[in-house]
């Protein structure tokens, strides 16, 4: 039986032996969710903008909405993608069950709401002189948001490590929508899943280290650009 | 321009993998396969030889069937035969080969509290573990921690996934005329491996299937104790999925992928592979 020593042990190893098979694994997680959160944020940080800033019927409910679906289980978007991205579903001519893109797909539906809902704190708590200087200025709406968002920059920078927080570590609809493919669609979380069933833990203990590596660098790097004034994000 | 670059670097070559080559063949396999080993041990060989790439997806039996049912495989390599014939009939495969057998085997704590070990065949040997379990070696508290009852706490630890073990499973215990179910019958609806180590941890009986055993040997602390009953027989098929009615599916990587497991050379891959000098799973149609 591995103790829990050992198992950490090897994991080192692994870790500084540049493991080719577990940096792959690496690599695949970071890419498809920063490829998620990249496409995710741009509409996520304008819409939370509209619902900081609009007027129209209906705002709070929306509001009440992202933060609702804060709590969506991984695996519900999983499920859900899983049947329409099926051959068999709707969207199966698109080929995209079992690829990386499903897991973008997947994690853009999962961070889409954290990036509106604490991007709608992060710009409503921002300064409201901001957007009207820039509009008495004459710049136009879009220009004057971006001075806006400018002001609020690290509340929002708050909001895109938690949201890619969320995804890198997300399980559930990596597994079902990606397959936990060797050299294709297996990452951090899937891998651990797999090695843990398979009763090899030090690859386990390995990557979820360079997961908390990851959580503690990004967390240092928001607290620095802040200059000391923020304590941690995620 | 250089951090572009270096972005492109890192989104790029990943997002090119993602579009599926026509070379590429989709496998759904069941866990027990993956987890022991087999699968990564044989397909290298396969990939090399063919020129084609082998995406292989670990499910359990039912839910292989069921992505090939849908067309998100080319080809699925599962082991119950009653499913795979009624997959056969409502025309979602378009060919069968079986390809490789091994045998399921009752492992249990070694004291053996339920006497399995005595038993003459495989369905006495349930019947005997379901009579201790009913017996009330193990109880639960209202807290769900077991009650130490000294040695008697007989537990079984099942699937309970629709897998090709857990349909053998059920199957057993209708042959030792047993309802399975209370405290001392546990679902644990996970892959093979997991429900081994399962098992080992609650000092539980399960059924496992033999390549899944010796990959875990050292790992397991459990000791073998029924087996070479013909009822235990577990026999491997690989269908490649009907492109009459997936018709995106590829049908001839997965033809070349069934060709090649029941050729000369996969088949001298199977029974290659081995743990600790042990063969897991032995060749159907070129038996050595």
């Amino acid at each position: 039986m591995n103790t829990l020593g050992e198992a950490t042990l090897h994991a080192f190893q692994l870790l500084f032996t540049g493991d080719a098979g577990l940096w792959e694994i690496v690599a695949i997680s970071f890419s498809v969710s920063l490829r998620a959160v990249l496409i995710a944020t741009p509409p996520a940080f304008v819409l939370a903008f509209v619902l900081a800033y609009g007027f129209f019927p209906g705002r709070r409910v929306l509001i009440s909405v992202f933060h609702a679906l804060l709590a969506l289980p991984a695996v519900v978007v999983g499920l859900l993608l899983y049947i329409l991205l099926s051959r068999s579903g709707p969207l199966g001519e698109w080929k995209l069950l079992f690829t990386q893109w499903a897991m973008v797909a997947g994690q853009i539906a999962l961070s889409f709401p954290i990036l509106v809902a604490f991007g709608h704190a992060a710009i409503a708590a921002g300064d409201r002189r901001a957007w009207e200087t820039a509009s008495t200025l004459g710049a136009s709406p879009a220009r004057a948001m971006l001075t806006l968002m400018f002001e609020v920059r690290f509340g929002l920078l708050a909001a895109l490590v938690a949201a890619f927080g969320r995804v890198v570590a997300e399980v559930g609809c990596s597994m079902m929508v990606g397959g936990n493919i060797l050299h294709f669609t297996r990452n951090i979380p899937t891998a651990i899943a797999l090695e843990t069933s398979k009763g090899s833990f030090a690859q386990g203990i390995a990557l979820g280290m360079v997961l908390m590596a990851l959580a503690l660098g990004l967390n240092f790097a928001v607290a620095m650009l802040r200059g000391g004034r923020g304590g941690a994000v995620v | 321009m250089k951090k572009l670059r270096a972005l492109a670097m890192v989104l790029l070559p990943p997002a090119m993998a993602t579009v599926a080559a026509a070379d590429t063949v989709r496998l759904a396999v069941t866990t027990s396969t993956d987890n022991s080993g087999l699968i990564q041990a044989v397909l290298p060989e396969f990939e090399r030889s063919a020129g084609i790439r082998v995406q292989v997806i670990a499910a359990g039996t039912g839910r292989a069937l069921q992505i090939g049912r849908r067309g998100d495989a080319d080809a699925i390599l599962v082991h119950a035969r009653d499913l795979e014939l009624a997959f056969m009939e409502s025309g979602h495969g378009a060919h069968r080969r079986e390809v490789m057998f091994n045998d399921f085997i009752l492992a249990g704590p070694a004291a053996d509290p339920a006497g399995a070990r005595d038993a003459a065949t495989a369905a006495d040997a349930f019947a005997a573990v379901a009579a201790a379990g009913e017996g009330g070696g193990a109880r639960v508290e209202s807290d769900g921690t077991d009650v130490e009852d000294g040695d008697s706490a007989v537990i079984f630890v099942s699937r309970g996934d629709q897998s090709g073990t857990h349909r053998r499973e059920l199957k057993l215990w209708r042959a030792a005329s047993v309802a399975p179910g209370g405290d001392w019958y546990r679902e644990a609806g996970q892959g093979m491996g997991k429900v081994l180590l399962i098992a080992s941890e609650l000092g539980a009986y399960v059924l496992v299937d033999r390549g899944t055993w010796l990959a875990y040997r050292g790992r397991a602390a459990l000791a073998v104790l029924a087996e070479g009953d013909a009822a235990l027989r577990n026999v491997y098929s690989v269908i490649t999925v009907n492109p009459q009615k997936n018709p995106h599916v590829n049908n001839k990587g997965a033809r070349k992928l069934v060709d090649w497991l029941t050729s000369r050379a996969g088949q001298r891959a199977i029974g290659g592979f081995r743990i600790q000098g042990e063969v897991l799973f032995h060749p159907l149609v070129h038996p050595r």
